[in-house]
């Protein structure tokens, strides 16, 4: 399967959608630090892990696919929880991802900070990719 | 408060950007990848390396790696109510919540103390 680029899939998010993501982000940001100030870097450090945007970011895909489908005059109720499933889907193999990005950043930052960082969101982005393609391949 | 300006801010920008960039890829399981993006963990260290130092930080990764297992069985979890069951995304997402919590601080605690 191609993987594929459509930048007119942004034009679809309304501004207000684009709002929410932000400020929802920012909330969580600042609620993982506000943990981790108050409960210490072991709990603090699961929050990053939290999934802040996941709920609004389903809603607004599901919303999308059924708007899409409706306006083609097709019943699309049932295509947006199925193209919401996928994302989630897609999310459970990125989480391998962000397992390797802990893991680099626990054994990598105390020695190299900046390198750290770069090569554990190279490792993000390489382990979840792969995941994807071993997963297509089963 | 500086500090929290700064975190809301990069972290705002970080999750964005991620989620335009899920936004734009297909198929729709490789643009899923996204919303497991170090987006939150990207801005949080940032600014935890600079305040707190490098140990800190490093813990953090530590309890990360936990975190995102536990991120795995909520979106699993959540694809599995989506399409077995066909609830809303929002039910669906809200109520798969409860086992990122259990699965996280249950693994914390079996795997170190939580402190």
């Amino acid at each position: 399967m191609i993987i594929q680029f459509k930048t007119s899939a942004l034009r679809q998010t309304r501004w207000y959608e684009y709002l929410v993501r932000f400020v929802l982000g920012g909330a969580m940001t600042v609620v993982a630090g506000l943990i981790a100030a108050r409960f210490g870097p072991v709990v603090g450090g699961l929050f990053l892990a939290f999934p802040a945007i996941f709920p609004a970011s389903a809603t607004l895909i599901e919303k999308h696919v059924r708007e899409r489908k409706e306006e083609a005059g097709l019943p699309g109720a049932r295509r947006g929880k199925e193209a919401a499933a996928l994302d989630a889907a897609g999310a459970a193999l990125g989480s391998f991802g962000l397992a390797a990005f802990g893991l680099i950043v626990w054994s990598m930052i105390v020695q190299s900070p900046a390198w750290a960082l770069v090569l554990a969101a190279a490792s993000w982005l390489a382990v979840a990719v792969l995941t994807w393609h071993v997963r297509r391949w089963l | 408060m500086l500090e929290y300006g700064l975190r809301f801010l990069a972290g705002g920008i970080a999750v964005s950007a991620f989620a335009a960039i899920s936004d734009t890829l297909r198929p729709r399981s490789f643009a899923g990848l996204f919303g497991a993006a170090p987006s939150i963990a990207l801005a949080t260290l940032l600014i935890t390396l600079s305040q707190k130092g490098a140990p800190f930080a490093a813990v953090e990764g530590r309890s990360m790696i936990v975190g995102a297992f536990a991120l795995a069985t909520y979106s699993w979890m959540a694809c599995v109510l989506l399409k077995k069951f066909l609830l809303s995304s929002w039910t669906a997402t809200m109520a798969a919540l409860v086992i990122w919590f259990v699965v996280a601080l249950g693994l914390s605690a079996a795997l170190f103390q939580l402190s």
